[in-house]
């Protein structure tokens, strides 16, 4: 499985040689405890399929209202965009551009980079672009906060359940499903997909 | 070649490790050299990765101060209007009865930032002593502080929601304050210090050559 004899950990410098790993079995650094490398199932099927169904996921979470709330008959919901013009209306535009970053341009541009990637290495072949698609993704990942927003879906839903009449919306099930699936995503190790290239270079 | 306690390390082997792909090539002894599979700039260690992280770190710290300070919400009502501070915003959550959103909201938006902030000037300073205090409780607390950098933003986003949902007329209204944009500011900046540290100084001792 492993296509390279050495690695080295990224956190300390050791070095250890690769060794083939018991199923679900993490390797660690013996002096920092960091991650090495784990024993992943490597289905790029299983890959491209959570990738669509994010693809999908994502497009619900933004359409359909997150919270709806009554107060003595009138009603209001949010949506994400909803929230980022609403902060971009209080005169803080840069929380606006923050928000519409970490929530909705990062997750996607992580969701279209795996789309891109994935199908051709799915054949066999390395797809265009590749080391540039392969670097954003590893720089875009640190900055999807979807998860953050999640909670602090449900922090405001909290919040103004005493104040008002409060239902929860389509969007927030459907973010966190997304936050499932983006979670799931970013765990697999971008590079088993480098040596998948290496192989299909071959 | 030189083992630190039984670990041999990429560069006693003279051997580089690739950040972005995993890949392990030799160690040419340039400058600049790059990744031959993915072209990404290889470092022994990441060059002036103490003093980028300083910087960004006290920015975080001196924006940490009005980000506490300025209303990060404004709520007017036909009866009232006030604004609240992130520790305001705590305070009223915790009298209202819901005291453990009370501590969440406290934990992400007050502990984190302070957590981190600490945490990246402690790593900073025994680095550059080469100190071999606790290393590995050092290196501990930097993946801890990866891990939960980007919960900070947490009250950001309710605030943000808050604003869109809560607009009724004159009736009822919620703005997004400044401090939010400096609360949002400081997130960024302790996550892009974080990134910027490189961990593996951690490991180092004074005598050992620096490739800066
Ligand atoms: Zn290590
Ligand atoms: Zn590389």
């Amino acid at each position: 499985m492993a296509t390279q004899p050495l690695c080295v950990c990224e956190h300390c410098d050791a070095v250890y040689r690769r060794r083939a790993l018991a199923r679900r079995e993490i390797a660690r650094c013996l002096r920092c405890g960091a991650e090495l490398y784990r024993d992943q199932r490597y289905d790029l099927n299983a890959m491209l399929a959570l990738t669509l169904a994010a693809l999908i996921v994502f497009v619900i979470a933004n359409v359909y209202p997150i919270v709806r709330i009554e107060v003595q008959g009138v009603a209001s919901e949010a949506t994400l965009w909803g929230a980022i013009m609403a902060t971009w209306n209080s005169g803080v535009g840069v929380v606006a551009a923050l928000a519409a970053a970490t929530v909705f341009f990062f997750p996607l541009g992580q969701i279209a980079l795996f789309l891109h990637v994935l199908p051709a290495l799915r054949r066999g072949r390395v797809p265009v672009h590749f080391s540039d698609a392969m670097h954003a993704l590893r720089l875009v990942q640190p900055w999807s906060m979807v998860e953050v927003f999640l909670l602090g879906a449900l922090v405001s839903v909290v919040k103004l359940a005493g104040l008002a009449e409060v239902i929860p919306g389509i969007g927030l099930w459907a973010f966190g499903i997304l936050t499932l699936l983006l979670t799931t995503l970013t765990g697999f190790d971008l590079r088993r997909l480098w040596e998948i290239a290496d192989g299909a270079r071959r | 070649m030189s083992a630190r306690g039984g670990v041999v390390e990429a560069r006693d082997l003279g051997v580089l490790g690739c950040h972005a792909c995993g890949l392990v090539s030799r160690d040419i002894g340039a400058d600049h050299s790059h990744c031959p599979r993915c072209r990404a700039s290889l470092h022994r260690r990441e060059p002036a990765s103490i003093s980028r992280t300083w910087a960004l770190l006290l920015a975080a710290a001196l924006l940490y101060i009005p980000a506490n300070l300025l209303p990060i919400m404004k709520t007017a009502t036909l009866f009232d209007s006030h604004a609240d501070t992130i520790l305001s915003g705590v305070v009223v959550l915790w009298r209202s009865g819901s005291i453990d959103l009370a501590i969440i909201v406290f934990v992400a938006s007050i502990v984190v930032p302070i957590f981190k902030i600490a945490v990246l000037a402690l790593l900073l300073i025994t680095a550059q002593r080469g100190s071999d205090w606790r290393r590995p409780e050092r290196a501990k607390l930097y993946r801890m502080i990866e891990f939960i950098g980007h919960w900070s933003m947490l009250d950001v986003f309710v605030v943000a929601l808050l604003a869109a949902l809560v607009h009724f007329q004159s009736v009822a209204r919620v703005d997004a304050g400044p401090g939010a944009m400096a609360f949002g500011a400081v997130v960024v900046l302790t996550m892009l210090a974080s990134l910027s540290f490189d961990p593996r100084l951690t490991w180092d001792s004074p005598k050992a050559p620096r490739n800066d």
